[in-house]
């Protein structure tokens, strides 16, 4: 009995954590019952991971951005412009498109230095920056593409949007092998990564998860992933553009839990002035999160260009309010210090699926704007009530105010089993 | 003459597990100028407070007669009803509003929800003639002196026809003239009928403006001096002050001094904002191998900013002097500097500039040292908890375990977690701001005791303190700050509270 109510009061204690593991599958089961079984056919299944990988890219580097106490309203013109680039690069110059892809990266590199350096070092806020640079770069897009969509790309390029990892049973076999092969020995690693972690915390005497609910977490995860495996390898195999996504997520995972640039990241966003008294570089910590951010939005550009196979004036419209989404839906704190990188993933699948399940039962842009606004709203409400909650009642509203901003609860500090970011790229 | 205005009976307030006033008394009389005199932490601001309506009524035992007729308020607008205005340390001015604006701030002249702007100048420039501010009712606050925004909060409380007029420490932040003009203020408003009570710990001012003074010590009233009867003397007030037992209890240290290691000279630091102020003007002092050096000085003396502006200047603008540290002339400019020069700087608000209270313990404890656990940018997370569970048990820091979120550590707790984030740093100097501010008696002594384990090892470390008893008990040196200079060196030995006292007041030549 005693055991049980301990899983449970561990639960509570990361409502927020379970509660968006959980929201996802009610969506994904909600969504498979009222499209009648389309949503988890293969095809869908390949289409959700290749629609939505951009908008993944971009949320990596916008989590981060946010934990760090800043935004970045300008990835979707930036992600647009680098379209823009690489069209006049690659189509009009007709550069090689292993020497493209490096160079539109750099542009991106370029594109987030001069933001960085107005955030950081000149002091103007972020929010204002990027909304500027949000004008800026698709004032750009259109000149470099003198309002004229630019195609057609290379099929080396378009890999990288549509393309899947080649079959090496030559197409005869029911069941795409390598597919299988990467699945299983993901989930495998994913398993052996979670024991070992849990191992070490034991090791350490730092407090674990209730073993009950270690196991059914990761049994699930695992049991996940295998689905997941098994339609990819049922279609066409595994996109190439989510092996992308899958090692850029077990990377950033990996430098923002591990790194001392991750670590500072989390130290600005936590608290800004006790970061620079401990002797933290806050000025270069911001400044190379912006350059990171415009080499993503640049992948992210690359991805949405190769996929639709022309560069267009409105590309990447929007992509800033969807991969922000994703991140605060995914857990982060608007006031910083707090998120993580797999979070954002679930909550950019969370918006994936929304968007994907509703085009399937025919629902216009329309409602799907108004429900995915609703569902945003209704996360960051979530926590915010969850806060509330667990912050001890009474007092003034001053003193709630305060509590809250200088004590916010414990959510997401406990460092992740890396069995979470993998889990999350199995989609 | 001697009509009481204002009579406070048994005043007790508590706060969770603090007797912040306890049974305290206090008598005003109609036209007179009342000062309130003690030790920082003494409890005249939560005096105050009880008595404008801060702390509602029936969060405190005791009675209130104002004018003869019990009070009841339970904020601040109930107080401000019958006449008695409270103006605070920081000013609450909004600095983008004129000077008009905040002067009707709250109590606009309008009709029908309509601001009269007319009227409202007019009747500012006349309360600005009154506390003698010749500028324009118009002016933004944020474009005159901090001087002259007193004056501004002095003629809000004018517009609400105060008859007893609070003032907390209202030269704190003033220079030397406007501070002058602000006590001129107070007795041409004591010849228009206005009674005060004023704040202070400068005894100079006290001895020019004050009928009346009263003493409070731990949160209690100790005597009542009045000038009529020739009781106000420097040496009164004084004794009055400091005169307790000393209740807590410090540890044995045997104290074995080596070479200087760091030597700060003729620091000047300039107010970051009014230029014409000298936060620190002059200060040069050293520190050396295995010496607990203090730092002692009233609010406002600048002990704070010399730290700060010292580690990384942190503080201030325009900041110059020289740091040595072996004989060495060092750079201290940026925080990473400093810290790559051995030194830490402990801060005395640990929840705003020392912690990330999000954050568990461990995490903080590397915070300012993670490359020591690093290779090539990868934090050996083992060695971190490794690290951090050592610090748990040697600092004796309780928590469940190391993974534990800082921000539900209690105050004492969390002080040891900023102190082993700093020895993590492996520093030769440490610089402890008021290390043991809202702790608990029992955990003052573990503090007290890692201090002198911290110069046992051959550290220098300089404590700043509002505690004379503190200082007193833990230092082997004790520098004596007032207005930025250092006023006084006085060896442990010749120390005592009332000698530092007299430093800490004594004002420049």
């Amino acid at each position: 009995m005693s055991a049980l109510r301990e899983s449970l009061g561990f639960l509570t204690s990361r409502l927020r954590q379970v509660g968006i593991f959980v929201a996802l599958i009610l969506i994904v089961l909600l969504f498979q019952v009222l499209t009648n079984g389309i949503l988890l056919e293969p095809q869908n299944v390949s289409n959700l991971v290749v629609q939505n990988s951009y908008i993944l890219i971009l949320a990596i580097g916008m989590v981060m951005v946010i934990i760090a106490g800043h935004i970045d309203l300008s990835v979707g013109s930036v992600a647009g412009f680098i379209g823009a680039v690489a069209g006049v690069m690659i189509v009009q110059w007709g550069w090689p498109w292993w020497a493209a892809i490096p160079a539109c990266l750099l542009v991106g590199a370029l594109v987030g230095a001069w933001q960085g350096y107005w955030i950081a070092y000149v002091g103007i806020p972020a929010f204002i920056v990027t909304l500027a640079g949000m004008l800026i770069f698709r004032g750009l897009t259109l000149i470099t593409l003198k309002n004229q969509q630019i195609t057609p790309f290379p099929n080396e390029l378009r890999a990288l949007g549509g393309g899947f990892l080649p079959d090496i049973s030559g197409g005869t076999s029911v069941l795409e092998w390598l597919t299988v092969i990467l699945g299983v020995g993901g989930t495998a690693a994913i398993l052996f990564q979670a024991i070992k972690e849990r191992r070490v915390r034991t090791k350490f005497a730092l407090e674990n998860e209730p073993m009950a609910w270690f196991a059914v977490k990761n049994g699930f995860i695992a049991v996940l992933m295998l689905i997941i495996t098994f339609l990819l390898a049922s279609y066409r195999g595994t996109p190439i553009v989510l092996v992308v996504l899958a090692v850029l997520v077990i990377l950033y995972s990996a430098l923002m839990n591990n790194s001392i640039f991750g670590r500072h990241t989390y130290a600005i966003g936590g608290n800004l002035h006790a970061a620079e008294l401990s002797g933290i570089k806050t000025k270069r910590v911001t400044f190379r999160l912006f350059v990171n951010m415009g080499v993503l939005a640049a992948l992210a550009g690359l991805v949405f260009t190769a996929r639709l196979n022309s560069a267009q004036p409105a590309g990447g419209t929007g992509f800033e309010l969807d991969s922000i989404a994703a991140a605060f839906i995914g857990g982060a704190a608007v006031q910083g210090g707090i998120g993580t990188v797999a979070g954002a993933m679930i909550g950019g699948l969370i918006m994936g699926v929304l968007n994907n399940g509703m085009s399937i039962l025919g629902l216009g842009t329309d409602y799907q704007q108004l429900i995915k606004g609703l569902v945003l709203l209704l996360a960051v409400g979530f926590d915010i009530f969850n806060k509330n909650r667990s912050g001890s009642g009474g007092g003034s509203s001053l003193t709630r105010r305060f509590k809250w901003k200088t004590t916010p609860p414990a959510t997401e500090t406990v460092p992740k089993t890396t069995a979470e970011p993998v889990g999350a790229d199995a989609k | 003459m001697n009509v009481p205005i204002l009579q406070m009976r048994g005043i007790t307030k508590t706060f969770p597990g603090v007797k912040a006033l306890q049974d305290v008394t206090l008598d005003v009389n109609r036209g007179e100028v009342h000062a309130i005199c003690g030790e920082n932490g003494a409890g005249k601001s939560t005096l105050m407070k009880v008595l404008s309506g801060v702390y509602a009524h029936n969060t405190f035992d005791g009675d209130i007669l104002f004018e003869n007729e019990p009070c009841e308020f339970s904020s601040i607008s109930d107080s401000e009803k019958r006449g008695i205005v409270i103006i605070h340390q920081e000013l609450a001015l909004s600095p983008y509003l004129s000077i008009a604006e905040n002067i009707y701030l709250g109590n606009e002249l309008a009709s029908n929800g309509w601001v009269d702007w007319r009227k409202t100048n007019l009747e500012a420039a006349k309360l600005l003639a009154r506390v003698g501010l010749s500028e324009n009712p118009v002016t933004p606050i944020q474009q005159i002196s901090v001087g002259k925004q007193q004056l501004v909060e002095i003629a809000k409380a004018l517009s609400k026809e105060v008859k007893l007029l609070i003032l907390d420490e209202p030269t704190a932040a003033l220079n030397d003239e406007d501070s002058d003009h602000l006590l001129d203020l107070i007795l041409h408003l004591k010849g228009q009928g206005v009674t005060c009570i004023i704040i202070s710990h400068k005894l100079n001012e006290i001895r020019k403006v004050a009928d009346a003074v009263t003493i409070i010590r731990d949160g209690k009233s100790i005597e009542t001096l009045r000038l009529d009867q020739g009781q106000i003397t420097q040496e009164r007030i004084i004794r009055g002050m400091v005169g307790r037992d000393l209740e807590s209890l410090y540890p044995e240290r045997s104290p074995v001094i080596g070479e200087e290691v760091l030597r700060i000279e003729d620091w000047t630091v300039q107010h970051p904002q009014d230029h014409a102020r000298m936060v620190v003007n002059g200060a040069s002092l050293n520190v050396r191998k295995g010496e607990v050096v203090g730092l002692a000085g009233l609010m406002g003396a600048g002990r704070t900013e010399l730290a700060m502006s010292v580690f990384g200047r942190t503080y201030g603008r325009a900041v110059s002097g020289k740091v040595y540290k072996y004989g060495k002339e060092i750079d201290t400019s940026t925080v990473s500097g400093a810290i790559g020069h051995g030194i830490a700087y402990a801060t005395e608000d640990r929840k705003h500039y020392g912690l990330n209270l999000i954050e568990d313990i461990k995490r903080n404890i590397s915070m300012a040292a993670l490359r020591k656990l690093a290779k090539g940018g990868w934090v050996d997370k083992n060695e971190e908890t490794t690290v951090a569970n050592r610090y748990r048990k040697s600092m004796n820091i309780k928590a469940p375990s190391v993974a534990a979120i800082t921000g539900k550590l209690s105050g004492g707790n969390q002080q040891k977690v900023v102190l082993s984030k700093w020895m993590f740093s492996d520093p030769d100097v440490l610089i402890l701001d008021e290390p043991t501010r809202g702790i608990d008696v029992g955990a003052k002594f573990e503090i007290y005791t890692i201090i002198g384990q911290l110069a046992a090892e051959g550290k220098a470390v300089i404590v700043i303190s509002s505690e004379l008893p503190e200082l007193l008990g833990i230092c082997d040196r004790i520098y004596t700050l007032s207005a930025g200079h250092i006023t006084g060196e006085v060896p442990i030995a010749e120390a005592t509270q009332e000698t530092l006292m007299h430093f800490m007041t004594k004002e420049k030549e």
